[in-house]
């Protein structure tokens, strides 16, 4: 990886900073990623979720034309007051600048659809209302996008088991596909080969 | 005035007309693998065009979480089945970003090869199945043959045509056996004269010509909204290849052009392909002149790379480091980073949480056929049947990316 030269290093603390005052009031948390390459943004609430994208896009100051990806982490496992983490990962090709804007959200909340801002948004939208089962409200046209026509679940939270509920198959007898209930012949197996003894992680 | 009314009794019907609705399914010889798109028609013009995706959804996100970092390797390679090496050079950047792990100069310039040869096979696959889909059958075939070469290239290196696993975090497997890069150097020169043989074929052809300009045209703005990438942009006239602008691995070290195209459609987007397959034709070529001779291709430290075998059979440290990495895996520490790499067909993203474990936490693939599939609607709009098979081909669309 290239690193950042110190010039663009200042640049990239003074466009913090300058983003720091602006949206003083919605900003939790803003920090720049480990990779030095782009800008962690972390929101105190949802609702502010369609100023600050508004903002980030439209101003001529940041002009961040390029949604590149939403997507979803389920923290089901951490110890926290939200469970879900949604990324928006935001490119300006302007400023060959990236920025990434998250939201924390509890499990029954909703967010605002902004596919009206930027279109490709409600395919992204729609994966993870189909993945993790977020709602997000004003959207054209939620429905599920990966998962089979008749699914019910989502699967990529973390309480949902790797080979699911259900399975699907022919029936030789019935001389079509039946959808049953799953049934494995050995039991899962995950292989945890955890070390007992502490390995030092911050020797880099 | 009632009279009037009474004359003509249909006046006051409404009449319901729903457009003819058309599965264009997902066995189809021109979907481009598993496509369930519904067109709604008028007459021979498309109305609208939904794809229904996910028909070849395995669940990679979800598996990579139960598997350790070096058994989440080879997922990356079939994601985008036409181009491996570029997506498993973003997850080894993706890993080697938390571990902070510097590769070696020689690494690097051979994962640059790999993944300039893995451009030229899906820019050469993309081509020629656009063109069979279209009508013209010989390309097709012409480009198959040097795909093979290429993928004997692939095969000496690792050992498989296809799904490689070559490219890990740490730097290359193995390093390059004797005289690759001399038969590399006779390739690059005689595929030069092959692409002005498949580029006769096509480019000045009146058919050709009458069925790609035109079709499927998007303005610099709409391409920005709809999240396009890669040759997408280009072809819509801006000048963005993440190479160049936000490099990474040793880009920096040469010399190429980004071709820009001017019209935003399918004619362009072509010509773009073919001559991004020369520009990657040059940089291999410099690649071949500057790549150091005696550097090591995988890091030293043996706690984030296997040993190799002479080294595991001869001593007693590296087998309890092949052990432990094959087993355990290293544990990452906590961090999470995203990677954006110039794929051939777009920018390709992966995303890594890790939380302190030998697993990713969580693992998020960014492909850009699904953005570029998104905007089928848009870009068929007012287009015919015919057309809609244009605009797949164009977008380069490969289902194991989109559905992962």
């Amino acid at each position: 990886m290239i690193e950042l030269n110190m010039k663009n290093q200042i640049k990239l603390i003074e466009y913090l900073v300058y983003l720091n005052q602006n949206l003083i009031k919605y900003i939790k948390k803003i920090e720049i990623l480990k990779s030095k390459k782009s800008i962690n943004l972390i929101l105190k609430d949802a609702k502010f979720l369609e100023p600050t994208i508004f903002f980030l896009k439209k101003h001529s100051k940041n002009q961040f034309e390029l949604l590149s990806d939403i997507f979803s982490i389920d923290l089901l496992s951490n110890t926290n007051f939200y469970r879900f983490q949604v990324f928006y990962a935001l490119l300006s090709l302007r400023f060959n600048i990236r920025i990434n804007i998250i939201i924390n959200l509890h499990e029954y909340q909703k967010i605002n659809s902004i596919f009206y801002i930027y279109k490709n948004a409600s395919w992204f939208e729609r994966e993870i209302w189909d993945m993790f089962g977020i709602f997000f409200s004003n959207h054209n046209d939620l429905r599920r996008i990966l998962s089979d026509y008749g699914f019910e679940g989502f699967p990529l939270r973390k309480d949902f088991p790797l080979s699911g509920y259900f399975e699907v198959r022919y029936d030789d007898k019935r001389k079509r596909i039946v959808y049953e209930v799953i049934e494995t012949s050995q039991e899962f197996r995950l292989f945890e080969f955890k070390s007992p003894w502490e390995t030092s992680l911050n020797i880099y | 005035m009632n009279n009037l009314l009474t004359l003509n009794p249909n006046k006051n019907k409404i009449h319901t007309i729903k457009n003819f609705t058309m599965n264009f399914g997902p066995q189809h010889p021109a979907a481009h693998g598993v496509l369930r798109l519904i067109l709604a028609l008028d007459g021979e013009i498309v109305k609208k065009a939904e794809p229904h995706i996910g028909l070849l959804h395995r669940g990679t996100e979800k598996l990579i979480e139960y598997k350790t970092f070096f058994q989440a390797l080879p997922y990356f390679d079939r994601l985008d089945y036409v181009s491996m090496m570029v997506q498993e050079h973003a997850y080894s950047l993706a890993v080697e970003n938390l571990l902070s792990l510097k590769i070696s100069k020689r690494a690097s310039f051979i994962r640059v090869i790999f993944s300039e040869i893995t451009r030229i096979l899906n820019h050469l696959l993309a081509i020629t199945t656009h063109a069979l889909d279209v009508g013209a059958l010989t390309p097709f075939l012409w480009g198959f043959e040097e795909r093979e070469k290429l993928m004997e290239f692939y095969e000496r290196v690792s050992g498989a045509r296809m799904h490689a696993s070559y490219i890990r975090p740490g730097g290359v497997a193995q390093d390059l056996p004797i005289g690759l890069l001399k038969d590399m150097y006779f390739f690059c020169i005689r595929f030069y004269e092959r692409l002005f043989e498949i580029e006769s074929l096509l480019t000045n052809n009146r058919i050709w010509k009458q069925r790609l300009i035109d079709v499927g045209k998007v303005s610099a703005i709409d391409a920005l909204n709809w999240g396009f990438s890669g040759p997408m942009l280009r072809g819509s006239g801006i000048n963005w290849d993440l190479r160049k602008d936000q490099s990474y691995e040793v880009y920096n070290l040469f010399d190429f052009n980004v071709i820009v195209g001017k019209n935003g459609d399918c004619y362009d987007r072509y010509l773009i392909r073919i001559e991004e397959m020369r520009e990657s034709l040059q940089i291999i070529l410099q690649a071949i002149n500057l790549i150091p001779d005696f550097d090591y291709i995988k890091e030293n430290d043996r706690k984030f790379v296997a040993p190799s075998r002479l080294q595991m059979k001869n001593s007693m440290e590296s087998i309890i480091h092949h052990f432990k990495f094959f087993s355990e895996n290293y544990n990452v520490p906590k961090g999470e980073t995203y990677v954006f790499l110039e794929a051939p067909k777009g920018e390709f993203g992966v995303f890594l949480k890790s939380d302190g474990s030998n697993k990713p936490y969580r693992c998020r693939i960014k492909a850009p056929g699904f953005v570029h599939l998104q905007a089928l609607d848009f870009m068929s709009q007012g287009h015919m049947v015919a057309d809609v098979v244009t605009i797949i081909g164009t977008q380069d669309i490969v289902f194991g990316e989109v559905d992962r």
